[in-house]
């Protein structure tokens, strides 16, 4: 009997001694973009640098993630560990103490190297709830021989009145090469993106400091005529249901003279194995109107821990690792300095390997002149350039997004589609408390 | 006496048969061929149809990414062990509805029903909490659980609507012979009706593998099936329609070999009663 129980106890103590040296798992889960994919496949740097850390990927595309993710963090699910979110979501998601801070992170992680505009989209009141992964914002890319075809030539930092006569100059619609290819897909991260980004240029927001909708205002109408104008004139037929990726193969396959979108873009459209232009593509800042603000907008894509996990301090070693210095550095010695995760550090831009990359500059330019705090010329109570974040906002802007995708076709005036626009927003504003 | 139906008829209806049949097959076809072309065949414009290079290069791409044999053999293990238990519960539940009806047997049939209208994102964060509290999240006994109580009402309706077609004397007689309720079910009612149970096991399997809602919703790693799968392979930014295209092959050739071969029973199920 005594043998019997002596021998039990053994068992569990061996049990316990083997379960205490197996190696935490954590789950992680992200986009499943080009960048992200590169992460994955180092993963065993890391675990060899932690061995007492296993990881676990759970890479899915970009709405199916948010979904997901979302309805983790918001149940306390504690599914995840580590999740890929986007500008977006972080200010909201910190204010509701969904996210881990991350303030503490050790000194020789340097969080001060971050770039700044990057780093204030990530920030709610002092505290930093997520790291970046990789930044982005939106620039013009052009066809150089296209646009000397019509004589002009493209400055660094073009006007939309330059951009709209070079569209109209660089048209041929005989041999179906458009002018200007533009989101008008509905959808708040599609066409409204975009719109949101081009109206802070031409000086109007979304909201005024009481929170009252301004799509009645001179500022939209100049917008959305503008672009409804020249996307008539010079943009490709059936434009009201392009995004990002209709417009990327029709910029591939040489039907576009001019493309107003996010910077990722570029590494595509210079790529010659996929892109019959990638000899022909020059790069310029997005448009402005002359009102000190420009037409491009600024995301990232960036890691946090969600407040539900277990296994904090694991995962905030893999945030470390995976947006650290040193991890630009891996990337580089295995792929490329083309290939390393663009927009999230000073250093990274004065390294003068990096430089060399041809559109290192105006990414960083392009970041560098948005400001998630102050997007437009006036002040707004909401922090993002080419979003509100608030969590009304997605709803909102699908609805006014689609108003103006149902302009772009035709089936409504620019008016009609302003004023469908201030009317849903201000319905939803006040509902959600923001109105009296 | 069959009707006389002209050649000219026939030849019509065959003509027009193969056009729908084509129509509804060429999407499939596509993503089949786009899957053999580069990303830059894979857009462009005009498309070519079958005289580009043919590449194995996306399949070993995306089984060099992701762990195809974990996700497939998920969705059999979960598209399986919910038909059949599906079965196992609905089988008993069809044969009193259809042989001993009550005075509600209708509106219980039309409650049952009822449940298949409301929108699944309407109780999704009530079965995630669940599912959380009971550590069923990323398990697939949990999928197997939910899908089967979601197909639960087709399986019942299907199964009624066999079982009422068999007359009801047949197993009076077998209860004269004195078979018990057990055997009557096992070794009359059953037999009987196996085109009917064939083709609802292989319509609940092809609806359980196909689900897309919950399987993505409640699974992160280890449960995640080949939905899960194909969801890591579309892109809203990059143009990754060949390698989609591979990965959706890959997660649609299995069910669309089981289809190919078991389409006679499935269609004969579909449009035959039990007894005829």
């Amino acid at each position: 009997m005594a043998f019997h129980t002596r021998a039990l106890l053994s068992a569990c103590a061996m049990v316990a001694l083997c379960a205490s040296a197996s190696a935490e798992t954590i789950t992680i889960a992200t986009v499943n973009n080009g960048d992200m994919i590169r992460m994955q496949g180092l993963t065993k740097d890391f675990t060899d640098k932690n061995p007492d850390i296993e990881v676990k990927w759970l890479t899915m595309e970009e709405n199916v993630l948010r979904q997901r993710v979302t309805t983790d963090v918001a149940t306390k699910g504690g599914q995840f560990d580590v999740m890929t979110i986007g500008t977006y979501e972080v200010p909201i998601w910190g204010k509701q103490g969904w996210l881990v801070s991350l303030n503490d992170l050790p000194e020789s992680y340097d969080v001060d190297d971050i770039l700044p505009a990057i780093r204030g989209g990530l920030t709610v009141d002092g505290e930093l709830y997520a790291a970046p992964f990789y930044g982005e914002s939106s620039m013009v890319m052009y066809r150089k021989d296209l646009m000397e075809k019509a004589g002009l030539e493209m400055p660094e930092a073009p006007t939309w009145d330059f951009i709209v006569e070079a569209a109209k100059a660089m048209t041929d619609k005989e041999n179906e090469i458009y002018g200007i290819c533009l989101r008008g897909k509905a959808g708040w991260g599609e066409n409204m993106a975009f719109l949101t980004a081009m109206a802070n240029s031409y000086g109007a927001r979304w909201f005024d400091m009481d929170w009252k909708p301004q799509f009645d205002t001179p500022q939209w109408k100049d917008t959305l005529t503008t672009y409804l104008d020249v996307m008539n004139e010079a943009g490709p037929p059936g434009a009201s249901s392009n995004g990002f990726n209709e417009n990327l193969a029709l910029f591939q396959t040489g039907k576009c003279g001019m493309w107003i979108d996010a910077t990722v873009a570029a590494s595509f459209v210079t790529n010659p194995k996929d892109s019959q232009v990638a000899d022909k593509v020059g790069f310029a800042l997005a448009p402005d109107n002359g009102l000190g603000k420009r037409g491009n907008w600024l995301w990232a894509w960036s890691l946090a821990i969600p407040a539900g996990t277990q296994k904090e301090a694991a995962a905030k070693k893999f945030i470390e690792w995976a947006t650290s210095k040193e991890y630009l550095e891996l990337v580089a010695a295995e792929e490329g300095w083309a290939n390393v995760p663009p927009g999230t550090r000073t250093s990274l831009y004065e390294n003068p390997e990096y430089q060399k990359v041809p559109f290192a500059k105006m990414t960083l330019d392009s970041i560098n002149s948005a400001d998630p705090q102050n997007p437009t010329v006036d002040p707004v109570p909401y922090v993002g350039v080419q979003f509100v974040a608030i969590p009304e906002f997605q709803g909102m802007a699908t609805v006014v997004g689609q108003a103006f995708s149902a302009a772009l076709a035709g089936s409504m005036d620019a008016d009609a589609a302003l004023a469908a626009a201030q009317a849903a927003t201000e319905r939803e504003m006040k509902k959600a408390g923001y109105l009296k | 006496m069959a009707r006389a139906v002209s050649t000219r008829r026939k030849a019509l209806v065959t003509i027009c048969a193969w056009a729908v049949g084509i129509a509804i097959f060429f999407p499939i076809l596509w993503t089949v061929l786009t899957s053999f072309k580069t990303e830059a065949e894979a857009i462009a414009s005009p498309p070519s149809f079958l005289f580009f290079d043919w590449t194995l290069e996306n399949y070993s791409t995306v089984q060099e990414r992701s762990d195809y044999f974990r996700h497939f053999s998920n969705s059999v293990i979960i598209s399986f062990g919910s038909t059949l238990l599906g079965l196992l519960i609905a089988i008993p539940a069809a044969w009193s509805m259809a042989f001993v009806p009550g005075k509600r047997t209708k509106d219980v049939l039309m409650w049952m029903l009822s449940t298949k209208m409301l929108p699944p994102v309407g109780v999704l964060i009530p079965i995630y909490l669940l599912f959380r509290d009971t550590g069923l999240l990323d398990t697939r006994i949990g999928l197997v659980m939910v899908l089967t109580l979601i197909n639960l009402p087709i399986i019942v309706w299907m199964l009624f609507t066999y079982f009422r077609e068999i007359p009801g004397e047949i197993l009076e007689a077998a209860r004269m012979d004195g078979a018990e309720l057990w055997s009557e079910i096992v070794y009359v009612l059953t037999p009987m009706a196996v085109p009917g149970i064939a083709s609802t096991l292989l319509l609940n399997i092809i609806l359980s593998w196909n689900e897309a809602f919950w399987t993505l919703n409640l699974t992160a790693v280890d449960a995640a099936p080949l939905t899960a799968f194909i969801a890591s392979y579309s892109s809203p930014e990059g143009l990754f329609y060949a390698k989609l295209s591979a990965a959706s092959t890959m997660a649609i050739a299995p069910i669309l070999i089981i289809g190919w071969f078991s389409q006679k029973q499935l269609v004969r199920g579909l449009t035959f009663g039990a007894v005829k």
